[in-house]
């Protein structure tokens, strides 16, 4: 019954999306305010039915109902309760399930904070919002219906893959859709304006927050992924330039730059016409990841069971809605005026800069991700493009990047000097490499050229951050007050640039200084290596809810100083017989100590995998340093204050460009 | 900067982040790209020597053997030509007799493949859509070897 309840409840939402679309696009159209105030009431019902959903399937799983085929195959009774709810997003259905209701989710927050905004506005932003849903929630109901029944019923479960029965599972779905089902509203906002033509600073005011918002989702959902990944796939790497990866990773880049394109045109109302460009990219890439991710056309270690009806269908809807957004924007985008007047040395080139140094990014990691694909369908061989291209490709175009931004922040916008900047920053330069290059020295190896780079240019950017601030605390008499008047949005930025310094030093630091041995150890033998022992005391068994476990123990010690005693697993679960590694690890603030189990041998002997990670939980601290910089933004009060002014700024215009 | 001088910076930064990227992606591609044998390709002589390649099929069953160390030999089979694979590491999980699975590596000069990475996938019922294809193309393909969930 509830299985029913949960179809229903999907089918009446897509109903409630083709109201919220209909009668408010053609209402903002024609000027019918009637039609128009549809829009709140009909996003809100539409959220209400995807929550009903959601929820019913939610149920199916929490009360073992095997009668539903999507729970029979990816649920056990043996599963504990936690898992059961987490299986709700553990595959293909119920996983685009979550991406619709996160849709939802993001169109009744929309309504939530949108008083400041014209009703035309909002009618157009939750009618394009109700379009998106549209699509999805039709290739729900057409390919992917999560409460389609099975007879007869299972008399149990085919339980849940053991390699999502975990933590990383709970969290990492449900942030990486809030990030990229964010940029939606992104999107829908320059959708609206421009079928609106009402393209100013002010839309672009009220689309930051937005876009922020979503991008410390999708940052923190990356991170969370990596950190993942790392402890979980015992491989002790952070990193795969695994498709599924790129394809979140993308829209980061290029929600990056929008982000960054969005702050000119709010404060200078210049590059309005790229930033909408943007807008319309980062989400039209969220969709393409999507695509990739659900078609099944990519080998990757995300890869699910495909259907190529459902590639067909996410691809003819990624099609409509790039090809759509696109021509919407060509004959749109000529009639914006871009009067905003800037030197050859200002803020707004660098920024420009950083933009272009984002998209080549972010294109030349598309193109390594579609290439293979292209190649297939004309059938002109099978290749895979592996890590090595995307480090070859990718560290070039991010290395100016990342000099840029450290001195970017002291740049003024409008006109800068150039003189004085380069006066003040110069030894700050010096500084900064001399300090990379002798710390590499110092601590790892002298001949490093990389790690010195790496860490010369990490150094600068946290120096650039810091120095910019202070400069305009020193503005101030004391330095106290100083640092009180600044607004949170400086201080985001201050942090969000600390967050890429500390990420590539862990980055730089852990790939080129991580050392692993591959060794088969018998019981009280040990193993040296990065100046640490391990020695290894045998395997116990241990069994745990729906898996039994051979448990290994490592007595890692320093030198005579004992560190730690890590405990890797190698379990069997009971329902798929699958054989999943726990790898265990000593996590330090310069130092990881991993280790994981091999292969049974003779005599209680294993072949273990141990490895020592300078540095590496650098990485996903910088990815939370850049959070918390985004959060330090959103919390900026302007951005409530100035949406008070904003309905009068874009009635103003509306009626300038009648 | 008058508008239309912002636009000639910003058509020329475009095409020279555009004309370096290319430059960076083809010289990255003609080192990096990773093209796929069957153990029938690679036994005819088809695949190339020194270079890296992926290689992929079934694990034979009874050819898995390990040594004193930490190298471990086995052959990959599509059904019709069989290569032998040499691996020093720790084989996936997924890893078993009668699996499809891939690993990259180079042919050596004994017609040995050495590989320095082997794949299998998460999902156990997953066949590697290159070894079903060419395990098809050799009509070999075991039936319970590529049950699809879905059907």
């Amino acid at each position: 019954m509830i299985a029913e309840l949960g179809h229903f409840a999907l089918v009446m939402a897509l109903m409630m999306a083709v109201i919220q679309a209909l009668f408010p696009l053609w209402g903002a159209q024609s000027g019918n305010a009637l039609w128009m105030a549809v829009a709140k009431p009909a996003a809100r019902s539409h959220f209400l039915f995807l929550l009903t959903a959601f929820v019913c399937l939610a149920i199916a799983f929490i009360s073992n109902d095997f009668s539903v085929l999507y729970v029979a195959e990816h649920s056990n009774s043996s599963l504990p309760l936690y898992y059961r709810i987490t299986a709700v997003w553990g595959a293909h259905e119920g996983s685009m399930l979550l991406w619709a209701f996160i849709l939802g989710l993001w169109t009744f927050a929309v309504t939530l904070f949108s008083r400041s905004l014209s009703e035309e506005m909002l009618a157009r932003v939750l009618g394009v919002m109700a379009l998106t849903s549209i699509g999805i929630e039709l290739f729900i109901l057409f390919t992917s219906n999560p409460f389609d029944r099975i007879v007869p019923s299972p008399a149990d479960g085919n339980d849940m893959n053991p390699l999502l029965q975990d933590f990383g599972m709970t969290i990492h779905p449900p942030m990486l859709y809030m990030g990229y089902v964010g940029l939606s509203v992104a999107f829908s906002f320059a959708i609206a304006a421009l079928l609106g033509g009402s393209l100013d600073s002010a839309w672009a005011r009220w689309s930051r927050p937005w876009t922020l918002v979503a991008w410390i989702f999708l940052t923190f959902g990356i991170t969370l992924g990596s950190w993942w990944a790392y402890y979980e796939l015992g491989w002790g790497g952070w990193w795969f330039w695994d498709p599924v990866e790129n394809a979140s990773f993308m829209p980061w880049l290029v929600a990056t730059a929008l982000l960054h394109s969005l702050a000119v045109t709010e404060k200078r109302g210049a590059f309005k016409a790229w930033t909408v460009l943007l807008a319309l990219f980062a989400f039209s890439l969220s969709l393409l990841g999507t695509f990739l991710v659900r078609s099944g056309v990519l080998t990757s270690v995300h890869a699910f069971a495909s259907d190529p009806t459902r590639g067909l269908f996410i691809l003819v809807f990624l099609g409509v809605v790039v090809g759509g957004s696109l021509l919407l924007y060509a004959i749109r985008a000529p009639m914006v005026k871009d009067n905003a007047r800037y030197a050859f040395v200002s803020k707004e080139n660098l920024l420009l800069l950083n933009n272009i140094l984002l998209v080549t990014a972010s294109a030349s990691i598309l193109l390594g991700t579609l290439y293979p694909l292209v190649l297939d369908a004309l059938s002109l061989g099978k290749i895979s493009v592996g890590s090595p291209y995307f480090t070859a490709v990718f560290a070039p175009v991010m290395a100016p990047m990342f000099l840029l931004a450290g001195i970017a922040p002291m740049f003024a916008w409008r006109q800068a000097d150039a003189n004085r900047i380069f006066k003040r920053m110069w030894p700050v330069f010096v500084a900064s490499w001399i300090l990379g290059i002798g710390l590499t020295a110092a601590f790892f190896k002298a001949d490093d050229i990389r790690a010195m780079a790496g860490l010369g240019m990490a150094i600068w950017l946290a120096a650039g951050a810091l120095m910019s601030l202070y400069a305009r605390v020193s503005l101030r008499a004391n330095f106290w007050e100083g640092l009180r008047s600044q607004s949170p949005s400086v201080y985001g930025m201050t942090f969000a640039h600390l967050g890429a310094a500390v990420f590539l030093v862990g980055a730089v630091l852990s790939n080129q200084y991580s050392v692993e041995k591959i060794v088969r150890l018998a019981p009280n033998e040990s193993t040296e290596i990065g100046g640490y022992s391990f020695k290894f005391l045998g395997v116990n068994d241990v069994s745990g809810p729906n898996y039994r476990a051979k448990e290994g123990s490592f007595q890692v010690s320093n030198g005579d100083k004992p560190v730690a005693e890590l405990k890797p697993q190698k379990r069997v679960y009971k329902v798929q017989r699958n054989t999943m590694t726990e790898a265990a690890i000593d996590p330090g603030f310069f130092r990881d100590l991993y280790v994981a189990l091999g292969e049974p041998m003779d005599k209680g002997a294993w072949i273990v995998r141990v490895y020592v990670k300078p540095f590496i939980r650098w990485i996903w601290l910088g990815g939370l340093l850049m959070m918390t910089g985004g959060l330090c933004s959103v919390a900026d009060r302007r951005y409530r204050l100035a949406s008070a002014k904003l309905r009068e700024s874009i009635g103003a215009v509306e009626l300038g460009a009648r | 900067m008058t508008p239309r001088q912002k636009r000639m910076v910003l058509v020329g930064l475009i095409l020279a982040g555009v004309a370096g990227a290319v430059f960076l992606a083809l010289t990255a591609f003609q080192k990096n790209l990773l093209y796929f044998y069957t153990p029938s390709q690679v036994t005819s002589g088809e695949a190339p020597k020194d270079y890296t390649f992926r290689v992929g099929g079934l694990v034979v069953k009874g050819s898995v053997k390990r040594s004193e160390g930490v190298t471990v030999r086995f052959d990959v089979t599509d059904g019709v030509a069989t290569v032998p694979v040499v691996f020093t590491g720790i084989l996936p999980d997924l890893f078993r007799e009668g699996q499809g699975i891939i690993s990259i590596g180079k042919l050596n000069g004994q017609g040995v493949f050495e590989a320095s990475e082997v794949l299998a996938k998460h999902d156990e019922n997953y066949m590697p859509p290159e070894v079903g294809d060419a395990l098809k193309k050799s009509g070999q393909l075991p039936p319970e070897a590529y049950k699809d969930y879905q059907k």
